[in-house]
């Protein structure tokens, strides 16, 4: 809690309906976010029970930092991942960190599971569990929408809600936060839908007086014109993080086709700079961020004949250009854009969805799986029969689709084609074929996300390839991102929040930090999420590379299977020795 | 020449509620946005546009000040009015007064949050959607 040294945590019990709420001080030395997180996570994990179970907890948290200085927008969540079965952890934007900060709470531990379908709103001094029947079975949009009319605080308010996906437990269901924005990755709306939570409704009004203005007001100032007057930031406005569509393809880094190619020929057609010329109309941004990436693209669809029209906006960002772009071979802005809408409304990870489609379509060209099954012929580039296929995935439409539900990891251990079953720990690929750092990065990452550690960005920055100074830097940067989403600093901004940044940031509001002690945060919230992930059975050994990565060509050049396994032993080397070695 | 506020921008705000930070910041020494005299929000959800609730700096005669019964409303140089704390009680006839809904109430202190035009949100607008506007002095 800012300005006081303990950890306000808020507990919710969705069996017994029942809250309350803790002081604690031994967690102010894990900063926040993700530090607290993990903690709150490790000592309310039941390791013995499946990661499904009502009994398991999903927490929230915001950082040290959260909405009074620019960029600083993320929350946390931390779960068991019913995708992967490990580690748990994924971040949004939007609202919500703004609103819990000023509701007066550092983190939010969810235990228990509703009998039936329920909603939860909170405020500095109310917290309550409403009735959400008629709400099962709405879209994201549609949820958030009632919610909204029905409940007071709007401009100081995040809504979070699942869709159908959810609700019906698909293994990579995602979480909207404030429509734009998402707890995306590795399956947290499918958490919430085993507990019966279809949605959170979070308002922020309490009185918080800054203790040292001065100081506090100088530091937000040069941080302030550092994101703006400076040329650090200005990509994610401009075209935004589309932009790498363009220079990604151009080098051949751009996963294609299920990866069977790293070059897109229509690339050209689904880049930055065409979906701003054509589809762009407008840019949000989050609370307490000058910088406003959030791109909304707009096409136009003809619901009927006579020409009746619908304007139809969604978010649009790199990875989701990729997955449901490039991935499936759609070669234009508008088919893109329609695969979006419909992962947004049924509340899917649009990651995991290109990628589990992008394995199914070769597995159906391979007659690993047949057209009775798949119900719709999918083929690379075919948007409609995309557009049926994501739905029947949320709907669990038949057996197949049930088990594509679960991850393209499951489906090729049932069907085969794990070969071009394109995942690291579980976990579908992100949008970066770029060398062994786009290969190792998201597969020691604790969380098996390119953003882990940025081995995509270590490839194209490293001029020469040195196996020693990839697994460092993987290393360090593992443990220093562990301390930034502590803060929770937007990741996009790491260039602006420096070490020397962070420190008169945080000093400014009543820490009293040192580099060293940075350091330490790190390593310690790292150590933590390690922990977690033993107890959750997870073995950094025991990892596969689907083979497909060493036959179709980085933007590095082949890579060599057995290099990359050299490379992962020396990255578990590393682990074990930190491990060994005691706190400190 | 005296200034005031004007927000004809908001078709370009990106809703990073900068402003609303910076005004309770500088005004209240506050980290809340509940205490902004400049209220950011969207008609109808994130999907609607932005718009700000904020002093129109009315000119010659000002309703808020009308209806203060304790005169703690003053007529600012060029629109809108100055807030004399001391002479506040909370009645909250102002608030009603404003129809624009631009007089906020501050519950914890028991006063109107009352824009002063001194231009730190248009200082830390990162979009050019609020600007301070020179205006000849009606006093």
């Amino acid at each position: 809690m800012i300005y006081e040294k303990y950890i306000r945590v808020l507990y919710l019990d969705l069996t017994t309906k029942k809250i309350r709420i803790e002081h604690r001080k031994d967690l102010y030395s894990y900063l926040g976010g993700v530090g607290v997180a993990s903690k709150l996570l490790e000592e309310n994990l039941k390791p013995e029970l499946d990661p499904m179970d009502p009994q398991q907890p999903v927490i929230f948290a915001i950082g040290a930092a959260s909405t009074i200085f620019p960029v600083v927008t993320k929350t946390v969540a931390m779960f068991w991942s019913p995708l992967t079965g490990e580690l748990g952890e994924s971040y949004a934007g939007g609202r919500m960190a703004m609103t819990l900060f000023l509701a007066g709470y550092d983190a939010i531990v969810i235990t228990g599971s509703s009998s039936k379908p329920t909603y939860i709103t909170i405020s500095r001094n109310n917290v309550e569990f409403k009735d959400a029947r008629a709400f099962w079975g709405l879209s994201c949009d549609e949820v958030g929408r009632v919610v909204r009319e029905r409940e007071p605080g709007g401009g100081k308010r995040s809504i979070i809600r699942i869709g159908p996906a959810g609700e019906n437990l698909v293994s990579y269901a995602c979480v909207c936060v404030d429509t734009y924005r998402h707890f995306g990755r590795l399956g947290l709306g499918a958490v919430l839908g085993s507990k019966k939570l279809k949605a959170i409704s979070i308002v922020g009004d309490r009185d918080l007086p800054i203790k040292n203005f001065k100081d506090y007001f100088k530091v937000y100032q040069e941080i302030y014109n550092k994101v703006t007057d400076t040329s650090i930031m200005s990509k994610y406005h401009d075209a935004g993080t589309p932009v790498n569509i363009e220079p990604l393809n151009a080098a051949g880094g751009l996963p294609t086709k299920n990866l069977r190619q790293n070059v897109f020929e229509h690339g050209d057609k689904i880049s930055g700079e065409t979906f701003a010329h054509k589809n762009l109309v407008r840019k949000m941004a989050c609370t307490g961020c000058p910088v406003g990436c959030i791109h909304i693209g707009q096409f136009r669809r003809e619901f009927d004949k006579g020409h009746e029209y619908e304007a139809v906006s969604v978010s649009y960002d790199y990875e989701l250009l990729f997955a449901l772009g490039s991935f499936l071979g759609i070669k234009s802005s508008d088919e893109v854009l329609q695969l979006i809408e419909v992962v947004e409304k049924l509340g899917l990870d649009a990651m995991s969805t290109g990628v589990v489609l992008g394995w199914a379509t070769e597995a159906l060209a391979k007659n690993l799986i047949t057209l009775e099954q798949t119900l719709v012929p999918l083929a690379f580039g075919n948007t409609q029969a995309y557009i049926t296929a994501i739905e029947y995935i949320a709907y669990k439409k038949n057996e197949f689709y049930s088990i594509l539900a679960q991850g393209a990891e499951k489906a090729s251990e049932i069907y085969g084609g794990k070969e071009f079953a394109m995942t690291f720990g579980k976990n579908e690929m992100p949008g970066y074929h770029t060398g062994y750092g786009s290969v190792i990065g998201p597969t020691v990452g604790a969380r098996h996300s390119h953003l882990c550690n940025g081995g995509y960005s270590i490839d194209q920055s490293m001029k020469e390839f040195d196996k020693e100074k990839l697994v460092e830097k993987l290393f360090k940067e593992e443990k220093e991102r562990c301390m930034l989403n502590s803060l929770i600093i937007c990741l996009f901004a790491r260039k602006v929040y420096d070490r020397e940044t962070i420190l008169a940031a945080l000093n400014s509001i009543d820490y009293n930090l040192t580099n060293e002690d940075l350091d330490a945060i790190g390593e310690r919230i790292y150590k933590t999420k390690l922990r977690i992930k033993k107890m959750m059975g997870y073995d950094g050994k025991n990892v596969r590379f689907p083979k497909r990565l060493f036959e179709t060509p980085s933007m590095s050049g082949q890579l060599d299977e057995k290099v990359a396994y050299e490379l992962l032993d020396m990255y578990n080397k590393k682990v074990e020795e930190m491990m060994a070695k005691e706190d400190a | 020449m005296p200034k005031v506020l004007k927000a004809e921008g908001m078709n370009k705000c990106i809703g990073c509620f900068t402003c609303m930070l910076a005004c309770a910041g500088v005004n209240h020494r506050n980290h809340s946005i509940s205490k902004s005299a400049i209220k950011v929000r969207t008609s109808g959800g994130l999907q609607g546009k932005f718009v700000s609730v904020v002093c129109l700096a009315c000119k010659d005669e000002r309703a808020c000040a009308e209806a203060c019964p304790s005169g703690a409303l003053e007529k600012r140089p060029g629109g809108g009015v100055i807030l004399k704390k001391e002479k506040c009680i909370g009645c909250r006839k102002c608030e009603s007064a404003c129809i624009v809904g631009a007089v906020h109430f501050d519950e914890d202190e028991n006063k109107p949050i009352i824009c002063k035009h001194c231009g730190v949100c248009a200082k830390f607008c990162p979009h050019e959607c609020l600007e301070m506007e020179e205006t000849a002095n009606d006093l």
